[in-house]
């Protein structure tokens, strides 16, 4: 495995439960407790009622991989190929990641695929929440 | 307050420029570029360095630095920087300075040394931003990536082929072929583009804009004081921006850029002219995705239906649809924000001035930018009449 140490991000207040959340590899979404919308990626107030009453829940991981590209070559010493997605999530917010657990060959995935999120420890503090295709078996 | 839809038709462009070069540049900075551009269009419009007392322009640090580079004072100064179509918002900004009384003559220039990168500002985000935290570390760094995602569903939902993409690169080229100053003018077929190399799947090489080094700039003045200079003054009908996002991750519908659905609207309901009416369209063409998603956001086809439009050739030379007659970003230029390019070329068609590649009796066009990732969208219509 390629050593990714560098990509790991610096939260910011309103994103630090997140980060927290993946480290004890839980994806942590706010959630507005007056509309009762999630939101995502972490905001200070709700983005859609602009209330700043919001709660952290954890999510179930399970979602459906929206869209993705596969770039071929190395990116951010990140070796290609790989599976760049966007993920819409069981809660409604879609989440930038990974795919993972998969040939990054078109052939093998499909818009709205099962997906389930799996947690890539980068470094001691950081945790990357990506997804793998959901195993017909389970 | 003024409604500005009764603005149509009151102001003009009346000079445009490229940089004395375009291409690889590695002996010219950016600001260099937007100094070229300037001087050019200054002359192409018959005025003086003096007349020019605004300023607009995107890409620097700040937005100050260009007219310091240029030995500008204006009385009035706009840095909206949204990306790539920033310079159609400043048309449209322009004319909201000037029919407020803060400027007369807007000069918009644009200069980036995207292949040579000389001079050029650090854009690079830190480690706390919003794009660093939820995309860098997945890769998502390069705009083929992130538009990737936008052909991938747009396939998935509404059938659209990677032949059908590939179209749009050998329609664009077609146009190139016609033009002196575009990058790229070798014959391209279909099967050309389906052979070369996967970028990022599902887009070839061949799917993916130019990165080069270049200038533009343009100059915006009243339809009054456009009647006495050099060119024929070509009149704004119409213009809208808008926006969906910033970030790809946020994007709220990843078959439609939400912006244009927004700036295409105004820009249509301030010009009175239809879809119909349009005599030569310029699109923003990033990737080759980029057009098919603007002729469904604009209404010239149903949402769904644009790779189908493109297919046949149909905005290629002798089609029913010119598009993109400069050649594109995909083959005449594209040096990372390509919006001012549309500009010159909807004005040299309205103008007759296009030699070869010229559409006949191109009267009103269309210009269509795109910033960031489908993320700020911004529409003008333009014509050779004030109206339609």
């Amino acid at each position: 495995m390629a050593d990714l140490k560098h990509l790991a991000p610096t939260p910011t207040p309103e994103t630090k439960p997140f980060w927290e959340g993946a480290k004890r590899h839980e994806l942590m979404l706010p959630r507005c407790k007056s509309c009762g919308k999630h939101h995502f990626y972490p905001r200070s107030d709700c983005p859609f009622c602009w209330s700043n009453d919001l709660e952290w829940v954890k999510a179930s991981g399970k979602g459906k991989l929206h869209t993705f590209s596969i770039p071929q070559r190395p990116i951010m010493g990140i070796p290609g190929p790989f599976i760049a997605a966007i993920v819409e999530l069981e809660e409604g917010p879609r989440i930038a990641t990974n795919l993972i657990g998969v040939d990054p060959d078109p052939k093998n995935l499909r818009c709205d695929m099962e997906v389930e999120v799996v947690f890539d420890d980068l470094t001691d503090t950081v945790s990357l929440p990506k997804f793998r295709p959901v195993s017909k078996s389970a | 307050m003024t409604d500005f839809r009764n603005l149509s038709g009151k102001f003009a462009i009346v000079g445009v420029a490229e940089s004395d070069e375009l291409g690889t540049l590695p002996h010219k900075s950016a600001l260099q570029l937007h100094m070229e551009a300037a001087r050019n269009a200054i002359a192409d419009a018959g005025l003086k360095k003096s007349d020019i007392d605004g300023v607009f322009s995107a890409g620097r640090q700040m937005s100050t630095e260009t007219a310091e580079y240029m030995g500008l004072r204006p009385r009035y100064i706009d840095g909206t920087m949204v990306g790539g179509c920033s310079f159609l918002h400043h048309v449209q900004h322009a004319m909201a300075a000037i029919n407020a009384g803060l400027c007369e003559v807007a000069l918009i220039t644009h200069g980036e040394s995207g292949r040579s990168r000389l001079a050029m500002p650090n854009m690079s985000a830190p480690k706390d931003s919003l794009l660093w935290q939820f995309e860098v570390p997945y890769g998502i760094v390069f705009p083929f990536t992130a538009y990737g995602f936008i052909a991938t569903r747009h396939m998935h939902e509404y059938g659209t082929t990677q032949e059908q993409l590939a179209e749009v690169a050998v329609a664009t080229r077609a146009w190139a072929r016609l033009n002196p100053k575009a990058n790229q003018r070798g014959p391209l077929t279909v099967d050309d583009v389906m052979k070369s190399p996967v970028l990022a799947w599902p887009f070839h090489v061949l799917d993916c804009c130019l990165v080069t080094d270049g200038g533009g700039a343009c100059i915006v003045t009243s339809a009054e004081r456009a009647k006495d200079l050099k060119k024929k003054p070509v009149y704004i009908l119409g213009t809208g921006e808008g926006m969906g996002h910033c970030w790809i991750n946020q994007m709220p519908d990843f078959t439609a850029a939400t912006g244009a659905t927004i700036s295409g609207p105004q820009a249509f309901a301030m010009s009175g002219v239809t879809r119909k009416d349009i005599d030569v369209a310029m699109f923003y063409d990033a990737f080759t995705i980029t057009p098919i998603l603007a002729l469904e956001d604009l209404g010239f086809c149903k949402k769904g239906e644009g790779g189908a439009f493109i297919a046949g050739q149909r905005t290629a030379p002798g089609g029913d649809f010119p598009m993109n007659t400069n050649g594109g970003g995909l083959s005449y230029a594209h040096t990372g924000m390509y919006g001012m390019f549309i500009i010159l070329e909807a004005v040299r068609q309205v103008r007759g001035e296009c030699g070869e590649r010229q559409v006949k009796d191109a009267e009103v066009a269309l210009a269509h930018g795109l910033g960031g990732i489908f993320s700020a969208a911004a529409t003008m219509i333009l014509a050779n009449a004030p109206q339609a």
